[in-house]
């Protein structure tokens, strides 16, 4: 196949977007103390796969990544953020109350530390799933660029 | 029947109630964007309108039996400077009664108009953007902190784009009319957020009570006022005060029946209940810039929207437009009741507010039920409709009546309460045009009802028939309503003064 | 006079960058250009909230050096555990302004105006894409996106309406 001259493009890109992904999830964890944490975590792996989609074509990144699955992310993120706290209320706290998720007097940190994962799980899901449907909504309107029109 | 739900409501639904209020329908919202039908997301909306009508009661219920008349909730305990604080008092809580109530009827009231409206797959969503507005709405009502309150708002308005845009699929004029609300609705917000970094910048917190507390010493400050400035233009914007009302007509006009029906009666009177948090308890209205705004901005404002946007009413010919000029004309009345800054003035507007948003409600329900059966907006298309629609057009016409303010309808009540208002400050002049306004509403309503009722209808080839009963059923409920409070106005009034008295920090209200 | 002007630089940046996003707004009949300047007025309000948080002298809102090892504990990183102190400082500082309670020795910036703006900022983007949505449906509407053009074809879509109905009217009189 001659007519494929991206293979620097596709190797580099193939190369690439698994470490974006680890980079991402390095930003999620570090951001419970750190800066850091969910919504850029989100963007970076929106990012990956924005990626994918420029070098391989929209229609490849629609098969992996479909978009119906990015809307249910967004949808299902919204929804672990608030589950978050409706357990906090569940353990008998108020709204969102992390010190409440386990029972636990001041001055221990478990629940602080889980709570607060709990959140960045569901903002990394919302904000990762919205960026994608955004393009997706916006790339998946114009045709294709044909490989001779680059 | 408040204090029965107080007493058979579990002790949980008490403590929680305010955050339950919005959050309940925040979670079902992403869910429906999940379900496969649209028939299951309008049951799941109609179940998260109706336990936030549930939640709203029984935060009307704390509110008037709590000794302060405060109902304060700290999200994640955080204490109050540091967290979002949750402050209900007898303000909110009216205003959260309504945005419920009516939140509630329309969701009962909107299969059957989005069936005609919204193509099949979009439905399931289309509920789930309006849950999202239902609860940003709620959130804006419900929220003591300054920026959250912003959120609010905008989680409220993109939703609201949104859902104003797919009426698009009957009128594509619906698309720019969106698009000009978009523009002019981020202004709005962007200048509010523009008056509370002024009012931070300041004050150094960014919750409404300890700014409130922090400003008597400030007050003279350059910054203060210049927040207070952006802040009046931003929730104007967001309130459809004239002139800042361009958006409003069109995005009435064009958007799906049920869009119209809901945002007439909720959108922006929950816009004027912030900009009423603002003027009243955020800063007080014996400050002197806050004076001079009053006399020199909003009464002019005021009556302006009351006079010019009834006179626009009455050359339109669609229906739907004569119904949006009119409620920025009624927008006009609540703002007069504002500015003359007395607890009469105050709780005159917001008595109107809750009147205004039950006859508007039920006159867009009507014009929905017209638009179901019939296609059609404009005042030729509604010839004749008394005859073969009696139901629907008895409640058009009785919902009709009470925004021009007959005796025995709430509009009459809601007018005689601000005509006594500003007669106490000796604004005779502006009762004289009060009365000026009701007249034009008599011209552009009579119009209409002119039509219904004693013109022959002009094409009689087209079939008509009354509206679903799953539409008519809301429909009646605020038409009766608008009737029995027109009769027995004490409750919405008792309401209104609470409100006020709150509005104004008064803690002995009652 | 210099003086006046220097002190206040930020404020000029902010005025300037924001009449331009606003005339931007209104003045473009384009409407990509105008959600462009749309755009441009909501991140100057960032600019302006950023340089409202900026403590003279103050480094990044990131605790550093002492103020990070607050607390030994074991098996937890410094930084967590200085995370930890300050997350406790601040919840027995309750009503109290947090951060004359927590004892720091570095001067850090206001980090609230930060995170108010990343809030804004998400803001920004969900009405952005919504405005260049609507764009895209606008154009496959109309054919156009320029709003006077837009504004001409309503207005000849609405007169042959008009016209229409008349005729039919008189055909059903007739």
């Amino acid at each position: 196949m001659n007519t494929d001259h991206h293979v620097i493009l596709r190797v580099i890109a193939k190369m690439l977007i698994p470490v974006i992904t680890m980079f991402a999830f390095y930003v999620q964890f570090h951001g419970d103390f750190g800066p850091g944490g969910g919504f850029q975590a989100g963007v970076i792996i929106a990012v990956a796969v924005i990626l994918y989609a420029l070098v391989f074509g929209v229609p490849a990144a629609m098969r992996a990544v479909p978009p119906v699955f990015t809307r249910s992310l967004a949808a299902v993120g919204v929804m672990i953020y608030a589950g978050v706290g409706f357990w906090a209320m569940l353990q008998g706290g108020h709204y969102l109350e992390y010190q409440a998720l386990f029972h636990e007097p001041p001055g221990e940190h478990h629940g602080q530390h889980i709570g607060i994962l709990g959140i960045e799980l569901g903002v990394l899901c919302g904000v990762s799933g919205a960026m994608l449907t955004i393009f997706y909504a916006f790339a998946g309107r114009v045709a294709e660029i044909r490989d001779e029109d680059w | 029947m408040i204090d029965a739900i107080l007493n058979a409501a579990p002790a949980w639904a008490l403590s929680h109630a305010a955050p339950l209020l919005v959050m309940v329908p925040l979670f079902l919202a992403p869910l429906l964007a999940l379900v496969p039908t649209g028939r299951i997301a309008w049951l799941i909306s109609i179940a998260a309108t109706g336990i936030s009508f549930l939640f709203a009661l029984i935060l009307l219920g704390l509110v008037q039996t709590s000794p302060i008349g405060v109902v304060s909730y700290e999200v994640g305990r955080w204490p109050v400077p540091l967290g979002i604080e949750l402050r209900v008092d007898a303000l909110n809580a009216m205003i959260l009664l309504i945005v419920t109530t009516i939140g509630l009827l329309a969701s009962v009231f909107s299969w059957p108009t989005v069936v005609a409206e919204i193509p099949k797959r979009k439905r399931a969503l289309f509920y789930s953007a309006f849950l999202v507005c239902f609860a940003g709405l709620n959130g804006v009502a419900i929220t003591g902190d300054a920026f959250n309150l912003f959120v609010f708002l905008e989680i409220s308005s993109i939703s609201t784009y949104v859902l104003v845009a797919l009426g698009s699929g009957r009128d594509r004029r619906a698309l720019p009319a969106a698009f000009n609300y978009l523009i002019m609705g981020t202004l709005g917000a962007s200048f509010y957020i523009i008056g509370i970094g002024f009012l931070y910048a300041a004050t150094g917190t960014l919750n409404m009570y300890q700014i409130s507390t922090l400003l008597p010493e400030l007050a003279g400050h350059r910054s203060v006022q210049a927040g207070f400035a952006f802040i009046l233009v931003g929730l104007g914007l967001k309130a459809a005060m004239w002139p800042l009302h361009q958006w409003l007509p069109n995005a009435y006009s064009y958007s799906p029946t049920f869009v119209t029906m809901f945002l007439s009666a909720t959108a922006t009177k929950v816009a004027l209940y912030a900009l009423i948090r603002f003027l009243f308890t955020v800063f007080r209205p014996d400050y002197g810039f806050e004076i001079s705004a009053f006399s020199a901005i909003l009464m002019p404002l005021g009556i302006a929207a009351m006079v010019v946007c009834s006179f626009q009413a009455v050359f339109q010919t669609d229906v739907r437009r004569i119904l949006a000029y009119s409620s920025v004309a009624q927008v006009g009345y609540m703002i007069l009741g504002v500015s003359i800054g007395t607890t009469a003035g105050l709780s005159a507007g917001l008595f109107h507010l809750v009147n205004h948003a039950m006859m508007k409600g039920a006159l867009f329900m009507a014009v929905a039920g017209v638009v179901l059966t019939y296609q059609g907006t404009t005042i030729r298309d509604f010839a004749g409709l008394g005859r073969s629609a009696p139901w629907t057009m008895t409640a058009f016409a009785i919902a009709a009546l009470s925004l021009i303010g007959v005796p025995l309808t709430a509009g009459f009540q809601s007018k005689l309460q601000l005509g006594f208002a500003l007669f106490d400050q000796g604004l005779w002049w502006a009762v004289g045009l009060v009365v000026f306004s009701s007249f034009l509403a008599v011209i552009y309503m009579g119009r209409v009802l002119e039509a219904v009722f004693f013109q022959p209808p002009v094409n009689p080839r087209k079939t008509r028939k009354e509206a679903p009963v799953l539409l008519l059923v809301p429909l009646w409920i605020l038409a009766l309503a608008n009737l029995y409070f027109g009769i027995a106005a004490d409750f919405p009034l008792g309401l209104a003064r609470d409100a006020a008295a709150a509005a104004f920090g008064v803690e002995a209200f009652r | 006079m210099l003086e006046f002007l220097l002190e206040r630089a930020n404020y000029w940046v902010v005025i300037v960058l924001m009449m331009i996003g606003l005339y931007i707004t209104f003045a473009s009949q384009n409407l990509i250009k105008r959600m462009v300047g749309l755009g441009l007025f909501q991140t100057t309000i960032c600019l302006f909230y950023v340089t409202l948080g900026k403590v003279s002298g103050g480094t990044a809102p990131i605790l550093f050096g002492d103020d990070a090892i607050e607390h030994h504990g074991a098996g937890h990183g410094a930084e967590t555990e200085g995370g930890h102190a300050a997350l406790d400082a601040v919840l027995a500082a309750g009503g109290e302004h947090a951060e004359r309670v927590a004892h720091l020795t570095n001067t850090y910036s206001n980090p609230l105006p930060h995170v108010l703006m990343l809030t804004a900022i998400v803001v920004g983007v969900a009405t952005l894409s919504v405005g260049l949505a609507l764009v895209v449906r606008i154009r496959e509407a109309y054919g156009s996106i320029e709003n006077d053009e837009v504004n001409e074809i309503d207005l000849e879509t609405a007169l042959a309406q008009h016209a229409e109905a008349e005729k039919a009217v008189s055909e059903a009189t007739a």
